[in-house]
């Protein structure tokens, strides 16, 4: 399975939520899938989905996953040790690692190679630390719903994309949406 | 009342319930009253483009954020002012240390501060200096202003403002 296959995969489970998705083809992909108001897609910004995941789920009390990849957490690791050290219970960090660069041409990142993304993020004090394999992606995000704890997963896929449409939405709708759906749902 | 708590107060007068700090010498002591703060959720980033990330997300959900930094983060943080905060129209007040003004002692502290003003006036990030003590009477304001347009805004604040901390 590549990463479109396990976005695909998810969107029965994570549809509801709140969805914080990184920059590039795994925004492109989500906004082909499954687009809605609930879905904040970055343009831009490598590296910060899971910063600006984290920053929703400390402000307010839905859900909230943030949808990364391997070569932006590598691009924003100092956002591990944030993470563990103010926990948000609402908070799913899913990274996606194909071990590769994937909007950029498929370029290996250090993560298919002798970095283990789920070994930093429990160095760094993150608690709940799940490895799963592209299969188990959705099983795996509805038991970390289900069980109101912080969790970080990281998600083994095959690198390779398929073809998308750029997201032409204007970026100020993007998050006016998103920031009414968050206000309606917090009441 | 002392500058510290006096800007910790603009903070909570104006709504602000979560600010990302990385630390400055100049800065210690709002640091210290931001810890403090019973209204402030502060939270420690590791560097000042990852703070901003949490800054857009904490707006997003509904509080209104704040970076506390030195302004040699302006060269951190461009690429993330412009395609985050000002790209999506977040707003973003930044405390900034002015750190290479006169009074410093570290030479290579001149070096971004040659560039600080050029930056922000490139990327049109309204800008306000504080020299003298008595400009922090104007942060209640400057904070307003940063909520009502929705944009990042700078005030710099220098070793005379802080007193050759
Ligand atoms: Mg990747």
């Amino acid at each position: 399975m590549i990463r479109s296959d396990v976005l695909k995969s998810l969107i029965p489970v994570i549809s509801d939520h709140l969805v914080v998705c990184n920059i590039g083809l795994p925004s492109q992909e989500m906004h082909m899938l499954d687009d809605q108001p609930n879905n904040f897609y970055m343009l831009g910004t490598m590296g910060l989905a899971s910063s600006i995941g984290l920053g929703v789920a400390l402000a307010q009390s839905e859900k909230v996953i943030a949808i990364d990849g391997d070569g932006s957490v590598l691009t924003n690791f100092g956002t591990l040790p944030t993470i563990a050290n103010n926990v948000a219970d609402n908070f799913i960090l899913l990274i996606i690692d194909n071990g590769s660069y994937g909007s950029t041409g498929d370029q290996p990142t250090y993560a298919g190679m002798k970095t283990s993304l789920a070994a930093v993020a429990t160095a760094c004090g993150c608690e709940t630390v799940i490895e799963c394999q592209a299969e188990d992606a959705a099983e795996t995000v509805q038991a970390a719903l289900d069980s109101d704890k912080m969790t970080i997963i990281v998600c083994k896929c095959q690198s390779g994309n398929i073809k998308v449409p750029v997201i032409q939405m204007d970026p100020v709708v993007i998050r006016d949406r998103f920031m009414k759906e968050i206000q309606a749902r917090n009441g | 009342m002392s500058v510290d708590k006096k800007i910790v107060a603009d903070l909570v007068n104006n709504k602000v319930e979560f600010v990302t700090t990385v630390p400055c010498k100049q800065l210690a002591g709002v640091i210290d009253e931001i810890e403090k703060c019973p209204d402030i959720y502060h939270i420690p980033s590791n560097k000042e483009d990852e703070g901003m990330g949490l800054c857009a997300g904490a707006f997003m959900g509904g509080k209104r954020p704040a970076i506390i930094m030195q302004n040699t983060a302006i060269g951190v943080t461009i690429n993330t002012l412009v395609t985050l905060t000002q790209f999506y129209r977040m707003p973003l007040p930044m405390l900034i240390s002015y750190r290479g003004e006169v009074g410093e002692p570290v030479a290579c502290q001149v070096e971004m501060a040659v560039h600080t003003k050029a930056l922000l006036a490139q990327l049109n990030i309204p800008t306000y200096h504080f020299h003298h003590e008595d400009d922090v009477n104007e942060l209640d304001g400057i904070l307003a202003h940063a909520f009502m347009s929705n944009k990042p805004v700078a005030i710099l604040t220098d070793a005379s403002f802080w007193k050759g901390y």
